[in-house]
């Protein structure tokens, strides 16, 4: 699915939160949203997943503006995996995973079996089939990540949002989270922190400065020292592993940044 | 797999009618409501009296046209006047609060909360209290009605503070708590300025609950409520759960945030107003018996919903029948079992779940 972001704004009382983004993401693509701590990144997900309206512009997926769609109506196109995803909740992970079929079921209805068909088979995606009958407050903090991207898989979206995603995974899960994302057919948008993993597995980067998007294009041309200094606060260069992939070595703290 | 397996699968095992069979699930429910039938049947009979299963039998048969054996009129009354209505209240009565209960927790995310958390027993016991001190209605409305209305009051006040607001967790939570104190405090003022003694002790009497006074009208006003409460909070099932995860992650899974909390809020709301203006503002029940619900069933609300009602129903049942026999002829009002029975049996499960 093709999301189309025209001039988007979305403000608070206090100031704007994010500032005219104009941002294209081709069917398939699969971009990484980068930038500091409050550049606005989480925001511009929530907008375009439509949990939270624009105060200006437009978001659309596949040439539709979405304003004035139900929430179920977008949940069966997208799906978000959220940063903080604490619960009181004592739900079995496998029934959690089972919310991602929320959107297309009657609500009178539990899940019936081609559900449970799809929910095993985003189980068994994130290795987390054994662990299905466990409840929530017994799993890890990496556990219940995963678990959420397990749940979004099974909305079977056109297009997934995630929000830092790799937090709470060790290294191998990190990996196998960007193969996966990287691999598949859905749209994705992922907001992340580790510069080397996005610049290894998006096929482009978008970069976010106070509320703005101040370059897109592929990870080679968007990390530059130049950037990295003015935008992260870093002294930074990059090069190339054995492998040919983009790496970014921080040497510490910018002295004098922009 | 880590950590202790039989504490594990003592807890998931047990919560694990929730997903896996829709059949175990709909047996046991069956089961309950036999134990329910059971219960009312016990209920009816226990007190001072000498009533019989066979009068009841026959007290039914008459009122539904079988040919049975005319009951002496006094028996005859106090099965079909007294004694069927109060437990028949009760039961809806503790549905309603416990299914109130259940959804009010997974709205506002707060497991300490309760039917009485929007305020709305205070809005009633304010308007109990200026129909039977201050004559507010000249006559015209019973304490009932009085109740009812402050209920209404103290509801309508709190939307309009709510309103263009988001609805969000924490904000209902202290503006209901706002709300409940100024009620409460307009009631200690009436009280104490205009109220004496006798009235101050028959309005706390009924603050703290009873069942004593129950009518058939009331019964029915209940049943309606109930009825229309527990579809629409049902209907709510899915939402609920997705609430679990937040109001972001709710909304990303297709449910409309904002429309579900208002319907919810003025569900609950409604359903509660008519159990307080019917018997008080019985406590307890409404906060332990989603929890206790939860920790048998699971906490999918598409099951977790229906066993509350079943639950909250019985275990009302049996406390009120306990406050009508256990200090006999004196009659304690019910809300103080329901936490004698309810603490209890919450610090078990709160055990037997580790928390505590």
């Amino acid at each position: 699915m093709r999301i189309t972001v025209e001039n988007l704004s979305w403000s608070v009382p206090g100031g704007d939160i994010v500032r005219n983004v104009d941002l294209e993401i081709g069917s398939g693509e699969t971009v990484g949203l980068i930038g500091p701590n409050g550049s606005g990144k989480s925001s511009l997900l929530r907008c375009v997943a439509g949990v939270r309206t624009a105060s200006a512009g437009t978001v659309r997926y596949d040439g539709r503006d979405i304003r004035g769609w139900s929430a179920r109506r977008i949940a069966r196109h997208t799906a978000f995996v959220e940063q903080a995803t604490e619960s009181e909740t004592d739900l079995r992970l496998g029934d959690v995973v089972a919310l991602g079929r929320m959107p297309f079921r009657s609500r009178w209805r539990g899940p019936d079996r081609a559900d449970r068909a799809i929910v095993d088979a985003a189980l068994a995606r994130l290795g987390l089939t054994g662990l299905r009958t466990r409840g929530w407050r017994t799993l890890s903090g990496g556990e219940r990540q995963r678990a959420h991207i397990a749940r979004a898989l099974a909305q079977q979206p056109r297009c997934i949002l995630l929000d830092e995603p790799t937090n709470h995974l060790d290294v191998r899960h990190q990996y196998e989270l960007m193969d996966l994302l990287a691999g598949t057919e859905q749209t994705v948008l992922v907001a992340l922190h580790d510069l080397s993993l996005a610049a290894r597995y998006c096929d482009r980067l978008v970069l976010m400065h106070r509320g703005s998007l101040v370059a897109s294009g592929p990870p080679r041309a968007v990390l530059t020292p130049g950037r990295l200094r003015d935008v992260f606060g870093i002294d930074a260069e990059t090069g190339h592993d054995g492998l040919g992939n983009l790496t970014v070595a921080c040497r510490g703290v910018a002295r004098d940044p922009a | 797999m880590s950590g202790s397996p039989a504490v594990r699968s003592g807890v998931s095992g047990v919560s694990g009618v929730s997903g896996v069979s829709g059949v175990s699930a709909a047996a046991l429910f069956l089961l309950g409501g036999a134990a329910l039938a059971g219960s009312a049947a016990v209920c009816v009979r226990v007190g001072s009296g000498d009533v019989g299963y066979a009068d009841l039998a026959a007290a039914l048969g008459r009122r539904l046209g079988l040919a049975a054996e005319p009951l002496p009129p006094l028996i005859d009354s106090l099965v079909w006047d007294l004694r069927l209505p109060r437990v028949l209240l009760a039961a809806l009565v503790g549905a309603s609060l416990a299914v109130c209960g259940a959804a009010l927790q997974a709205v506002t995310r707060n497991s300490l909360a309760d039917p009485y958390l929007l305020g709305v027993s205070s809005g009633a016991s304010a308007g109990a209290v200026a129909v039977a001190v201050l004559s507010v209605g000249a006559g015209s409305v019973g304490l009932a009605g009085g109740a009812f209305a402050g209920a209404l009051v103290s509801f309508g006040l709190l939307m309009l503070l709510l309103r263009r607001t988001g609805l969000d967790s924490s904000r209902i939570v202290l503006t209901g708590v706002v709300v409940g104190q100024l009620f409460t405090a307009l009631t200690s003022l009436v009280l104490m300025t205009s109220g004496d003694a006798d009235t101050t002790r028959a309005i706390t009497h009924w603050l703290l609950g009873s069942m004593a006074s129950a009518r058939w009208d009331a019964v029915a006003a209940c049943a309606v409520a109930g009825a229309v409460g527990a579809v629409v909070v049902q209907a709510c099932a899915p939402a609920l759960d997705g609430f679990s995860f937040g109001a972001d992650t709710a909304a990303s899974l297709g449910v409309d945030v904002r429309a579900t909390r208002l319907v919810l809020l003025v569900t609950t709301a409604l359903l509660t107003s008519t159990a307080v203006a019917s018997v008080g503002a019985i406590g307890f029940v409404g906060l332990i018996v989603p929890h206790g619900v939860r920790f048998l069933v699971g906490p999918l609300h598409r099951v977790l919903l229906p066993f509350t009602a079943l639950v909250g129903a019985i275990f009302l049942m049996w406390a009120d029948t306990l406050a009508r026999v256990a200090f006999s002829p004196q009659e304690v009002p019910v809300g103080v079992f329901t936490a004698l029975l309810g603490v209890p049996l919450f610090l078990l499960v709160l055990r037997r779940r580790g928390e505590l």
